[in-house]
C-alpha cells in the first residue's frame, strides 16, 4: 500500500509540470494585458507600456516561464500582478469558505440523496420510485443561480430567517456560520443531490439482482438490513466515486454559487483572477486545483480497498 | 514538498485565526455604527498615481487629504492648504499648510511631504504632467510652506491641485519618494478615516476605520471642500459583484449604501419606503465614441463628422439608461452640459442624426464599403448596449461593419494596439467619462489631440491642443469663455471623440443613512446612520 501511495503522488509531478506548462501558454497566448487594466481607462499607451516593462511583461515568454518555474520549484507561487500580495496566501485566505461551501454541501446531498436513491431502487418502478426521480430530473435542470435567486426570495427577503449574502468562519460565530451558510449549501447540494441520488439508484439496482441478495433475504434477515449492509455497501464503489470527484469538482467549480451568495471562495478568486488577467494567481489556484484533483482521486482509489476487499494495491 | 504543505498548512490556520480574532476585536456598538457599502468594484491597487482606476481614488479620498479640492462650483478652494500667495506676474505660488495636520502614524504633515507627493504625482498624472510642463521647480520653504515656480503663466495650478479624478494626495515623502512607476504599499495618509489592512480581504472587505486625530476645516462640507467629518465609526466595503444579490442585501438591510445601483431599478427601489435614491453627481456620465484616428477612414475628419451625423443620442440612452429621467435627450457639450464650461457651440448640425449627410461625408472621406472593426465588449452591459446601438446605425446606413466581441479586459489591451486594423487594431471602440475633470479642457483625458501622446484612439489636431493651451494660460473666467467656444466649435470640426448621451447614476441608501454628499463621486465623510 505505501509503496503505491508513493508512486501515485511521485506520478503527479509530471502531471502537475504538463499543467504547469498548458496553464502558462494559454494564458499568455490568450488577448488581455494586465498592464492595460492596471493603468486603468484614462491611461495612455505609454503609461501602459511602462507599466508592462515594470511588470516583465514585456520580456520573452521563455524568460518568464524559466522565471516562474524557478520560483515554483521553491514553493514560491509568486506575487499577484495587482494587490502585489503572495499568491499562495491569496489562495489560503479564500480556502475555508470554498471547503466549508463544498462539505457541507455533499454532507447535504450524501444525506439526502444515498437513502433517496435506496428507497427508489428499493421501489423501482413504483409512485415513489418515479416521483423521486422526477425531482431530481427537475434539480438537475435548474440552474443553481435560479434556485439561489429563489431562496434568497423565500427565505432572506419574504421570511427574513436568513442572510442574503456573506460570509462568516466557524471558528468566529458558529450559528453566524450556519445562517449563512445554510441557502447556498442548498442551492449547490440540490443538483448534487439529484446526481447522487440517480447513481445510487442505478448500482443499486444492479445490486438488488445479485444472486447474494436473493440469498440473504432467502436466510431471512431484515429488508433494511439487507438494502444497508449487503446491497449498499457492495453498491457504494461508484457512488463514492461520484462522492469524490463532486467533492474535487466543487472546490474548483463553485463560482455561480459563490457569486450569487457573495461568498469570498476560490472560485471567486478565478473568475476575477481571469477577468484581469492576474496571470500569477491564476496560474497558482489552478495548479493548487490540479493538485486537489490529484490527491482526492487518489483517496477514492483507496477508500476502494476499504469498501471491496478483493481490491489490493 | 513536505515543508511546503507544512508552512502552507501553518498560514492557513494563522490567516484563519488572525482574521477571527481580528472580528472579535470589534466591539457590537462599533459594528452598529459601520456604514456598510457596496462598491462598484475590486479594491486592487492601492496607490492612486500607479493606477487610474476609480475604486482606488475614491479609496485614496478616505485615507488621503489633497491640497486643494472642488466645491460645489468646480472651484478650487483650500483643504490642507490653509491659503496661498501668488506673485504679481503669476509665476509664483507659495503655499501655506493649516496647522494640526497629521499622518495617521502621528507624525505632522510637513512642506516636505506635499513637495515629494506633487514631484510624483506630477510625473504620471495627464494634469500633473501639463503642470510639469511649464514648472520650474516645486521647493520647500519651510515646514509649513512650500513654493510652485512656474516657468510661464498657467492659470490652471490650483484647478489642477483641486481636481476631483486622481487629484495630488499627499503622502508622507517617505512614500511619496518611491518611483511612480512602482506601487506604494504603505498607505499612510492624513485622511479622516484610517485603512485597517489587517481585516482588508481583497475581492470581498475593505475596512476603514475613524481617524480620531483628523482635523476638519471649519467650513460645512461643500462637494469634495470644505470640513470632512467623519460620522461613522468604520466604513466597510464590500464588494459584491452580483448585481442582485447586492439589490437584494440593501432590501434586507444587510448593506447602507449601494454606489452603483443597476439603473434598471432605480424607478422600483425609488418606490421602497426603506430605501432612498441620492443623486450625488449634478454632471453625470457622459458616453462617448472613439473613432481610431490612425486609420481610414477615421483618419479623415469628414468620416467622425460622418459618424456623429449617424448619432442619436436619445437613441442610446434609452437602451443604456432606460429612465428618462436620469438622462437628457442631446447633450452636445465636450465638457459636460450642466458644468461652467458646458458650451454646446458647434454641435447644431449634429442634434438631429442625418443618414444622408453622413453617406456623402463618409464617400468624400474615400470610404469604400471596407469593413469597420467595432470593439464589443460583451461583459460591460451598458458599453455592450450601447455599442450595439451604435452597430445597428452604422448598419442602416450602409456601413460595413465587423463587430468583434471580446470582455473588456481584452478590449483594454485591444484598443491600446496601434496596429492596422485588420491586424489586431480596431476602428471603433466606446467609453465614458465624467465629472468636473471632464469639464475642464486640459485634463480631459479623451479631449486630447496630442497625436501621439494622445489616449488610444490617438486624437491628432495641433490647433486644438494651442487653443486649450491658451484657454489654460488664463486664470479669469470673462478671458477664457471666447477662448472656449472657439475651441469647442473647432473640436466640432476634428471630431476628437462622438458624445453619445449624458446620464447620471444615483447611489441607493437605506433610509437611516443621512448625510450623503453630493460631491461628484460616493465620499464617506459626513455620513450618519439614525
Amino acid at each position: 500500500m505505501g509503496n503505491y501511495v508513493a508512486r501515485r503522488i511521485f506520478a503527479t509531478i509530471p502531471v502537475m509540470g504538463v499543467v504547469a506548462i498548458i496553464v502558462f501558454l494559454m494564458l499568455r497566448l490568450s488577448p488581455g494585458d494586465p498592464a492595460a487594466i492596471i493603468a486603468g481607462d484614462h491611461a495612455t499607451s505609454d503609461e501602459i507600456a511602462e507599466i508592462r516593462e515594470h511588470l516583465g511583461l514585456d520580456r520573452p515568454l521563455l524568460e518568464q516561464f524559466i522565471r516562474w518555474l524557478g520560483q515554483l520549484v521553491s514553493g514560491d507561487f509568486g506575487v499577484s500582478i495587482y494587490m502585489e500580495q503572495p499568491v499562495l496566501g491569496l489562495i489560503l485566505e479564500r480556502v475555508e469558505p470554498t471547503l466549508a461551501l463544498a462539505i457541507s454541501t455533499m454532507i447535504f446531498a450524501i444525506a439526502l440523496a444515498v437513502p433517496l436513491g435506496v428507497i427508489a431502487a428499493w421501489r423501482a418502478g413504483s409512485w415513489v420510485d418515479q416521483t423521486i426521480m422526477a425531482l431530481s430530473v427537475l434539480a438537475f435542470s435548474v440552474p443553481v443561480f435560479l434556485i439561489g435567486y429563489g431562496l434568497v426570495m423565500g427565505f432572506s427577503l419574504a421570511l427574513e430567517l436568513l442572510p442574503v449574502q456573506g460570509f462568516v468562519s466557524i471558528s468566529e460565530d458558529p450559528i453566524g456560520f450556519l445562517q449563512h451558510i445554510l441557502l447556498p449549501t442548498v442551492a449547490l447540494g440540490l443538483v448534487y443531490t439529484a446526481l447522487l441520488a440517480r447513481i445510487t439508484r442505478a448500482t443499486m439496482l444492479e445490486t438488488l439482482n445479485e444472486d447474494y441478495i436473493r440469498t440473504a433475504r432467502a436466510k431471512g434477515l431484515a429488508e433494511p438490513r439487507v438494502l444497508i449492509l449487503h446491497a449498499l455497501k457492495n453498491a457504494s464503489v461508484p457512488i463514492v466515486t461520484t462522492i469524490g470527484t463532486g467533492l474535487a469538482l466543487l472546490i474548483g467549480g463553485v463560482v455561480v454559487t459563490e457569486s450569487v451568495f457573495a461568498v469570498p471562495g476560490i472560485g471567486r478568486l478565478t473568475i476575477d483572477a481571469v477577468l484581469q488577467r492576474d496571470y500569477p494567481v491564476i496560474q497558482g489556484v489552478i495548479l493548487v486545483i490540479a493538485g486537489v484533483y490529484v490527491l482526492v482521486n487518489l483517496a477514492i482509489d483507496l477508500t476502494y480497498s476499504l469498501l471491496d476487499p478483493r481490491i489490493r494495491y | 514538498m513536505k515543508t511546503f504543505f507544512k508552512k502552507a498548512v501553518v498560514l492557513a490556520s494563522l490567516t484563519m485565526a488572525l482574521s477571527s480574532m481580528a472580528e472579535a476585536q470589534v466591539p457590537a456598538a462599533t459594528r452598529a455604527n459601520t456604514l456598510k457599502v457596496v462598491v462598484h468594484a475590486n479594491l486592487q491597487i492601492l496607490d492612486p498615481v500607479w493606477t487610474t482606476a476609480f475604486i482606488t481614488g475614491r479609496h485614496s479620498y478616505l485615507i488621503y487629504d489633497t491640497l486643494y479640492a472642488a466645491n460645489s462650483r468646480f472651484e478650487p478652494k483650500p483643504q490642507m492648504a490653509e491659503g496661498h500667495e501668488i506673485s504679481a506676474d503669476g509665476l509664483v505660488y507659495r503655499i501655506r499648510l493649516r496647522e494640526g495636520l497629521r499622518f495617521h502614524d502621528g507624525t505632522p504633515v510637513r512642506a516636505q511631504d506635499a513637495v515629494a507627493s506633487l514631484r510624483r504625482w506630477m510625473a504620471r498624472d495627464v494634469m500633473g504632467q501639463q503642470m510639469a510642463a511649464v514648472t520650474a521647480s516645486v521647493e520647500t520653504v519651510d515646514d509649513r510652506s512650500f513654493e510652485i515656480r512656474l516657468k510661464e503663466r498657467w492659470g490652471m495650478v490650483l484647478d489642477a491641485l483641486a481636481k476631483p479624478s486622481n487629484p495630488a494626495f499627499i503622502m508622507p515623502e517617505r512614500v511619496a519618494q518611491t518611483p511612480p512607476t512602482t506601487q506604494v504599499t504603505d498607505t499612510t495618509g492624513s485622511g479622516p478615516f484610517i485603512f485597517v489592512r489587517e481585516e482588508w480581504r481583497p475581492g470581498n472587505r475593505v475596512m476603514y476605520r475613524r481617524n480620531p486625530d483628523y482635523v476638519p476645516r471649519q467650513e460645512p462640507a461643500d462637494y469634495l471642500s470644505g470640513g470632512k467629518r467623519a460620522l461613522v465609526e468604520r466604513v466597510e466595503w464590500l464588494y459584491i459583484p452580483d448585481q442582485n444579490t447586492a439589490l437584494a442585501a440593501l432590501n434586507s438591510g444587510e448593506i447602507d449604501y449601494f454606489e452603483a445601483p443597476p439603473l434598471d431599478f432605480i424607478a422600483s427601489l425609488q418606490r421602497n419606503r426603506n430605501i432612498r435614491i441620492v443623486d450625488i453627481d449634478a454632471l453625470g456620465t457622459a458616453g462617448l465614441i472613439r473613432p481610431n484616428h490612425l486609420y481610414p477612414p477615421f483618419n479623415d475628419a469628414r468620416a467622425r463628422q460622418a459618424l456623429a451625423h449617424l448619432v442619436r443620442q436619445e437613441d442610446f440612452m434609452r437602451v443604456v439608461v432606460g429612465n428618462p429621467a436620469l438622462y437628457s435627450k442631446f447633450c452636445g457639450s465636450f465638457f459636460m452640459c450642466g458644468s461652467g464650461n458646458g458650451t454646446e457651440v458647434g454641435s447644431e448640425p449634429f442634434r438631429e442624426p442625418n443618414v444622408e449627410r453622413a453617406r456623402q461625408l463618409f464617400r468624400e472621406a474615400g470610404y469604400n464599403g471596407e469593413p469597420i472593426v467595432v470593439l464589443q465588449p460583451t461583459d460591460r452591459p451598458q458599453y455592450n448596449a450601447a455599442t450595439m446601438v451604435l452597430v445597428q446605425a452604422m448598419r442602416r446606413a450602409g456601413l460595413n461593419v465587423d463587430v468583434q466581441a471580446m470582455d473588456w479586459s481584452t478590449l483594454l489591451s485591444r484598443r491600446a494596439s496601434r496596429n492596422n486594423p485588420y491586424q489586431g487594431g480596431y476602428h471603433i471602440f466606446l467609453t465614458t467619462h465624467g465629472g468636473p475633470t471632464t469639464a475642464l479642457p486640459p485634463s480631459n483625458t479623451w479631449f486630447n489631440t496630442r497625436c501621439d501622446r494622445a489616449n488610444p484612439g490617438w486624437a491628432c489636431d495641433e490647433k486644438l491642443v494651442e487653443l486649450v493651451a491658451d484657454w489654460s494660460r488664463e486664470s479669469d473666467a470673462a478671458t477664457r469663455r471666447p477662448i472656449l467656444e472657439t475651441i469647442h466649435r473647432r473640436a466640432w470640426e476634428v471630431i476628437p471623440y462622438v458624445p453619445y448621451g449624458q446620464y447620471t447614476q444615483p447611489v441607493a441608501v437605506r433610509a437611516n443613512v443621512h448625510g450623503v454628499l453630493a460631491a461628484g463621486i460616493p465620499v464617506y465623510w459626513n455620513i450618519e446612520k439614525r
